[in-house]
């Protein structure tokens, strides 16, 4: 145990603190999920990320990376909150596609997809749930059907974060006739613009449009977008979603930016004397901080050679959670502000927190609903019976 | 930056823990309520020759001059099996507290064999635990540490919930005899005792949540309503997976906070205090949850729950409450900086 960081860790914080400072843009950009120029505003980022080799520092050097271990990637990640920089449009790929590309991936898969995700060049949206597959993500029933050495790709995926703007999908699909639940199935890209490919954006609780159905009719794609065997999809899904939950997808240092500025709020909206506040600021504080720390000793494991297991669960409770009470925290200290849009003339500075508490609420949901997580913590960490 | 623990940093731990399933299950418990004795001395023989009352006390005076988190472990494991015995207190506080005031050479050598037991009574608790049982008490006279021989204090028991814990006000004269440091210096080894104090309270109550856990998956697995284990209910595993993710996220904070303890900054306070009541509500969470699984069985007796639902009551207002280690919290959140940058941040001392 040394919870000290090094010389070379030291001079690395340095290093993208500095960049940081020279390259992120004063005003903030309109958001990825809104408008097609806000998705374009936050692609040009990526690619001026990428040309620093900062889009994705753990990936190797051949693929725009820099091939730093998590712990550098976590001090990146506090770096890049703390300096506000923008949302990464192209997380889908980055940090769910990217990793299970280069464990399943061909060599001509790896070399044609990462550098243009890494760049930001393609942005991608997952397509795994059905209207039928939520929870159940085994009752998949859009098909694949081998013709040649193509995949005519038919049915209906729905809640894709990113597809009303995004250039790819990854998406589950059934490739064996007749086959059933966790068998059968093989991922497969899919490019948005393709013939027989229809976008219905969605509007989210926010009013954005943050996510999409996608209608696949007919939609033929070469069979060399398939990633891994036919029938290998459902287990290359569990593995991606091992990295979605676990780790990457939600970095402590969004909720240790967010309390840090609750704090603020508590101090500008002179409640730091009222109990009943401080109590619920300091707990979100507390539980953002517990969150860093355990990040770090997972981290810390997998550095040593560890697996990631069942902690993805525990995980994905904890940080969802600890989002929207955090917001409510902030909701509450607004208090009759609270409800006022930041465009309402007398809303004053009221800042993102009611569309960040909206969207909140979608943590508990997403990448596997907490119920589910919660099944499994039972089953597969406590042994509970099915 | 490396958070996992050596090998060196668990082995008193486990090899406490092994003792402790060995000697301290819960027809044990049972036996030492039924026969009235305040201990079993076969177990604390057992758990003396481990030489977990050597692991903070220094090289020179024959200890292993190790630090908290070597001893984290050691203080879980009795959380985990509700041992009766003050080892956590004897070894984790009296004896190291008896080294560093330069205490006679001859009681700190049968503290560190177990011979004898030392109490320590921090100003911060009313009571000073296992009293009656102690060779001597480390008490606490206007920031000053005395050291007082138990047939010169004056005991009053007072009756606690929890059938192993026995507490006592002390009525004792301070004395220049029974000064060991002045306050100049007592002021610092009493801040250092308290945070240890509240570290290995929150070191015991993560091993008795975990406890509780345990007792409650084995008794769901078993228990069978409507013909099938209660456990396959989604209703039981939910409240369970609940608490665990409790401990899961308690578990580090404690581990950064042990490892940081020796500082004594206004971080590592802080950190120290984030840990017990994290420690506290997982504990908390986990033995109510405990008494609902066992259904009427949990209200009772019959089973273990209680045992370690009211060792965490107690432990919950020991070594500072919930209020006094918010504060704490709160201190360091208002006057330091805040942010994803300062996870491991430390600072200037701070009282």
């Amino acid at each position: 145990m040394d919870l000290s960081y090094t010389p070379a860790q030291e001079a690395f914080r340095a290093e993208i603190r500095d960049w940081l400072s020279r390259h992120v843009p004063a005003a903030p950009l309109p958001s990825f999920d809104a408008t097609r120029e806000g998705f374009e505003a936050h692609r040009a980022w990526e690619a001026t990320l990428a040309e620093g080799r900062w889009g994705m520092v753990t990936w190797p050097v051949e693929y725009g990376g820099r091939g730093v271990d998590l712990i550098e990637w976590l001090i990146f990640e506090e770096e890049y909150y703390r300096a506000g920089a923008p949302g990464r449009v192209n997380q889908n790929g980055i940090f769910l596609l990217g990793p299970t590309l280069m464990e399943f991936g061909t060599p001509e898969q790896k070399a044609r997809f990462l550098p243009p995700m890494a760049s930001g060049e393609e942005i991608w949206a997952q397509a795994w749930s059905e209207p039928q597959a939520g929870s159940d993500l085994a009752g998949v029933r859009a098909t694949a059907t081998r013709d040649g050495d193509d995949y005519i790709l038919s049915g209906h995926k729905i809640w894709s974060s990113r597809a009303a703007f995004a250039d790819w999908a990854f998406g589950l699909f059934r490739s064996q006739a007749g086959s059933e639940r966790h068998k059968g199935l093989s991922l497969i890209f899919f490019k948005l613009d393709t013939p027989g490919v229809t976008v219905n954006p969605i509007a989210r609780l926010d009013g954005k449009v943050g996510f999409a159905e996608i209608f696949l009719d007919e939609v033929r794609v070469p069979a060399s977008q398939r990633l891994g065997e036919d029938g290998q999809g459902w287990s290359i899904c569990m593995a991606t979603a091992g990295f979605e939950r676990g780790l990457m997808l939600r970095s402590p240092a969004r909720y240790q930016v967010a309390a840090a500025k609750l704090v603020d709020l508590l101090k500008t909206t002179g409640r730091a004397d009222d109990a009943l506040a401080l109590q619920a600021v300091s707990q979100a504080w507390m539980d953002a901080e517990a969150y860093a720390l355990s990040i770090y000793a997972t981290a810390s494991r997998l550095i040593a050679g560890g697996d990631i297991g069942p902690e993805t669960s525990t995980n994905k409770i904890f940080w969802s959670e600890l989002d929207v009470a955090l917001h409510q925290a902030a909701l509450s200290l607004l208090g009759a502000r609270a409800e006022l849009r930041p465009t309402a003339p007398d809303a004053g500075p009221v800042g993102d927190w009611l569309d960040d508490y909206l969207f909140a609420l979608a943590g508990p949901i997403y990448a596997g609903s907490n119920e589910i997580q919660r099944n499994i913590i039972a089953e597969r960490l406590l042994g509970l019976p099915r | 930056m490396d958070f996992t623990l050596t090998p060196e940093q668990i082995l008193f731990g486990e090899v406490v823990a092994q003792v402790l399933d060995d000697h301290c299950n819960g027809a044990a418990l049972r036996r030492l309520m039924a026969s009235g004795q305040a201990r079993d001395p076969s177990r604390w023989g057992a758990l003396s020759d481990t030489g977990a009352a050597g692991v903070l006390v220094a090289e020179d005076l024959g200890g292993l001059g190790l630090a908290e988190i070597d001893f984290l472990g050691v203080a879980q494991a009795c959380g985990h099996a509700g041992l009766p015995e003050p080892l956590v207190e004897h070894a984790g506080l009296a004896t190291p507290l008896l080294a560093r005031a330069g205490g006679p050479a001859d009681l700190l050598d049968q503290a560190l064999s177990g011979q004898a037991s030392l109490a320590i009574g921090h100003p911060i608790n009313p009571f000073v635990a296992d009293a009656d049982t102690a060779a001597a008490l480390l008490l606490e006279h206007e920031g000053e540490v005395h050291l007082v021989r138990a047939d010169q204090a004056q005991l009053i028991r007072q009756d606690s919930v929890d059938p192993f814990r026995r507490l006592f006000r002390v009525g004792w004269t301070p004395s220049a005899d029974t000064r060991l440091l002045v306050a100049a210096e007592g002021a610092s080894a009493w801040d250092q005792a308290l945070d240890r104090g509240a570290l290995f309270a929150a070191a015991q109550m993560l091993g008795l949540a975990q406890k509780c856990v345990d007792l409650s998956v084995a008794y769901a697995k078993e228990r069978q309503q409507f013909g099938k284990p209660i456990g396959t209910n989604q209703a039981i595993k939910h409240l369970l997976a609940n608490v665990q993710v409790r401990i899961e996220f308690a578990r580090p904070v404690l581990q950064a906070a042990a490892a940081h303890a020796g500082r004594g900054d206004l971080h590592a306070k802080a950190r120290i205090s984030h840990a017990k009541l994290a420690a506290d509500a997982a504990c908390d969470l986990a033995a109510r949850t405990a008494v609902q699984i066992h259904g009427a069985m949990g209200f009772s007796w019959e089973v273990d729950v209680h045992f370690f639902l009211k060792r965490g009551l107690a432990l919950s207002h020991a070594w500072g409450g919930p209020d006094f280690h918010r504060a704490r919290v709160t201190r360091r959140m208002l006057s330091a900086p805040l942010g994803p940058d300062q996870t491991f941040a430390q600072g200037a001392a701070h009282g």
